[in-house]
C-alpha cells in the first residue's frame, strides 16, 4: 500500500492504496466519482480524460500513485455554484450528443483545447479532439459545441463532404 | 484491465533511481509517462515486480541551448518539446514530428526520452532522431556514457541503453536555418504511422548544401537513409532531385507486413513519402 494526498475538484483527499490502482479506479470506485467513463481498454477513446495539475490526460492510462501531491479536476468538479461551465452548456444547447457516453471526456477536452487556443478554427478543434472518439454524432455537433462555447459563429447544419 | 500487481518506488534523484534499478535488476522496470508503459502492464504482456518512477526527478525535464546543440531532458513531456521555441527554431524537424504524434492528451502525459527509450519502430521520434543524428546521454553506475542516433536503436523496442541505466537526455545537433517536413502515413490520425519520412534540408542559393533524412516503420529500427541524402547534396533544390533522389529511400529498409499494408505497398509509400517531405522541406510545397 502507498499513500496518495491529492484534491480532487477541489476537495482535498488521502487514501493508502495498491499501486497498480488506475487513477480513473481511484476517482470511480474510491471516491465514487462515476462520471468519469471507462470507454476502451486501450487507452484510445478519451472517455475517461480528466484534468491533471491543468493538463487534459487519460486517466485510465495514469496510476493514481503518480498524481500523488497532485490536483485532479474531473467533469464533476466543472459546474461551480450550481452553474453548469460555459462548455457544459455549450453541448446542451448545440446537442453536441447522443448516447453521452463520450461526452465527460469530449468536454474536458473541449476545456483543455480553449484554455490553449480560445478562438479555435474547425480544423484546430478536430485535431484537439483527436484523443477522444465518439461512436454517435459523427463529431459534427461536437465542434459546433465547442465552437459556441467559444463565442464563434457555429457551422451550418449541412452535410459537407 | 489492471496491472498485475507491483511494488513501487518514486526517487527524487537520478542517483537513488540507479541505486533502485541497480537493487532490483531485472525485476525492475522504469515508469517516464506510462503512456506505451501502462497498456502494456494493463494488457498483462509484462509484469514487473518493481516500478521505479522518474516522475519526481525534476533534473531530468527541460530543455536548453548548449554549444551547438539543444539538449532534451529525457523526461520532458511531448507537449513541452512541440511548443519550444528553441527546437522549433534549432530542431525544427522534431517539433514537426511531435505535433503529429499520438493525440494531445498523450502529448501531455508522455515523455521524450520515454518515447525514444521505448524503441518501437512505428514511433514518431526515431526518424527524425536519426535524420538529425541525435546523441544519447546515458547513466549507469560507471557514470555517463554517450551513444549516437546510429548505434542507438539496436532492433524491435530494443535500444543500448543497458537494464541498469538510465537514459537522462538527448542532444540534438543545431539544424538552424534548414527547413523540415514530417510526412505520416496513418488511417487514424492519432495512431502510429504506418509509414513515415522525417526529412531536413538546407537549402544555399538553390542548390541543396545538407540534407538529413529518417524513415519510421520500414525496418525493425527508425532507419536513416543515407542513399536519398547523398543524391542530393550538390543537386538543385528543384523536384527532379528530388524524385531522384527519394527512389533511393528503399535501400536497405525491411518493412514489415500487417494488416495495415504489404510490404511492397510501404516500399512504394516510403519513395511518394519522401519526394513530399523533401519538397516541402525545401519550400516547394507538396510535391
Ligand atoms: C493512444 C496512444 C496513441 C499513441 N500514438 C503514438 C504515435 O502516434 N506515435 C508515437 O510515436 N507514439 C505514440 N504513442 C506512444 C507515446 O509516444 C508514448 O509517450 C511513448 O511511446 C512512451 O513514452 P512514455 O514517457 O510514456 O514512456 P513509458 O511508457 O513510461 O516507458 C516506455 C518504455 O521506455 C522505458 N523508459 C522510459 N523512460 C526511460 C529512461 N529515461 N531511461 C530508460 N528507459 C526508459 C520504460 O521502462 C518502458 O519500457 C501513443 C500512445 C497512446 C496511449
Ligand atoms: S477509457 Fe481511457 S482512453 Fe478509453
Ligand atoms: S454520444 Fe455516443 S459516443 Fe459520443
Amino acid at each position: 500500500m502507498t499513500r496518495i494526498n491529492l484534491v480532487v475538484d477541489g476537495m482535498r483527499v488521502a487514501d493508502d492504496i495498491e499501486p497498480r490502482m488506475l487513477l480513473v479506479q481511484y476517482l470511480r470506485e474510491k471516491l465514487g466519482k462515476t462520471g468519469t467513463v471507462v470507454g476502451c481498454d486501450t487507452s484510445n477513446c478519451g472517455a475517461c480524460t480528466v484534468h491533471l495539475d491543468g493538463r487534459s490526460v487519460k486517466s485510465c492510462n495514469v496510476l493514481a500513485v503518480q498524481a500523488d501531491g497532485s490536483e485532479v479536476t474531473t467533469i464533476e468538479g466543472l459546474a461551480q455554484n450550481g452553474q453548469l461551465h460555459p462548455v457544459q452548456e455549450a453541448f446542451r444547447e448545440c446537442h453536441g450528443l447522443q448516447c453521452g457516453f463520450c461526452t465527460p471526456g469530449m468536454i474536458m477536452q473541449s476545456v483543455d483545447l480553449l484554455k490553449d487556443n480560445p478562438k479555435p478554427t474547425e480544423e484546430e478543434i478536430r485535431l484537439g479532439i483527436e484523443g477522444n472518439l465518439c461512436r454517435c454524432t459523427g463529431y459534427h455537433n461536437i465542434v459546433r459545441a465547442v465552437q459556441h462555447a467559444s463565442g464563434q459563429p457555429v457551422a451550418p447544419n449541412e452535410v459537407t463532404a | 484491465m489492471i496491472p498485475a500487481p507491483f511494488d513501487y518506488v518514486a526517487p527524487t534523484s537520478l542517483d537513488e533511481a540507479l541505486a533502485a534499478l541497480r537493487e532490483h535488476g531485472d525485476e525492475a522496470k522504469i515508469l517516464a509517462g506510462g503512456q506505451s508503459l501502462l497498456p502494456v502492464l494493463r494488457m498483462r504482456l509484462n509484469a514487473p515486480e518493481w516500478i521505479i518512477d522518474l516522475g519526481r526527478i525534476d533534473s531530468l525535464r527541460g530543455i536548453r541551448e548548449e554549444g551547438d546543440a539543444i539538449v532534451i531532458g529525457a523526461m520532458t513531456p511531448h507537449s513541452v518539446v512541440g511548443n519550444d521555441p528553441l527546437v522549433a527554431q534549432h530542431a525544427g524537424l522534431i517539433s514537426a514530428a511531435v505535433e503529429r504524434l499520438a493525440d494531445v492528451q498523450v502529448r501531455h502525459r508522455g515523455t521524450f526520452g520515454g518515447a525514444l527509450a521505448h524503441a518501437d519502430p512505428a514511433g514518431d521520434l526515431g526518424g527524425p532522431a536519426r535524420a538529425l543524428g541525435a546523441v544519447f546521454v546515458i547513466a549507469g553506475a560507471g557514470g555517463m556514457r554517450q551513444v549516437d542516433a546510429d548505434d542507438f536503436f539496436v532492433d524491435l523496442f530494443e535500444t543500448a541503453i543497458g537494464e541498469d541505466e538510465i537514459l537522462v537526455e538527448v542532444r540534438i545537433p543545431k539544424h538552424t536555418g534548414w527547413g523540415s517536413r514530417y510526412e505520416k502515413f496513418v488511417r487514424v490520425e492519432h495512431q502510429w504511422p504506418i509509414c513515415a519520412v522525417a526529412a531536413t534540408v538546407r537549402v544555399e542559393g538553390g542548390t541543396v548544401t545538407g540534407a538529413g533524412v529518417g524513415l519510421t516503420n520500414m525496418g525493425s529500427t527508425p532507419i536513416r537513409a543515407r542513399g536519398v541524402e547523398e543524391a542530393l547534396v550538390g543537386q538543385p533544390a528543384s523536384a527532379e532531385s528530388f524524385a531522384a533522389a527519394a527512389g533511393r529511400a528503399v535501400e536497405g529498409t525491411n518493412p514489415p507486413t500487417d494488416l495495415n499494408g504489404s510490404a511492397e505497398y510501404r516500399l512504394h509509400l516510403a519513395q511518394v513519402l519522401t519526394r513530399r517531405a523533401l519538397a516541402a522541406a525545401a519550400g516547394l510545397g507538396e510535391g
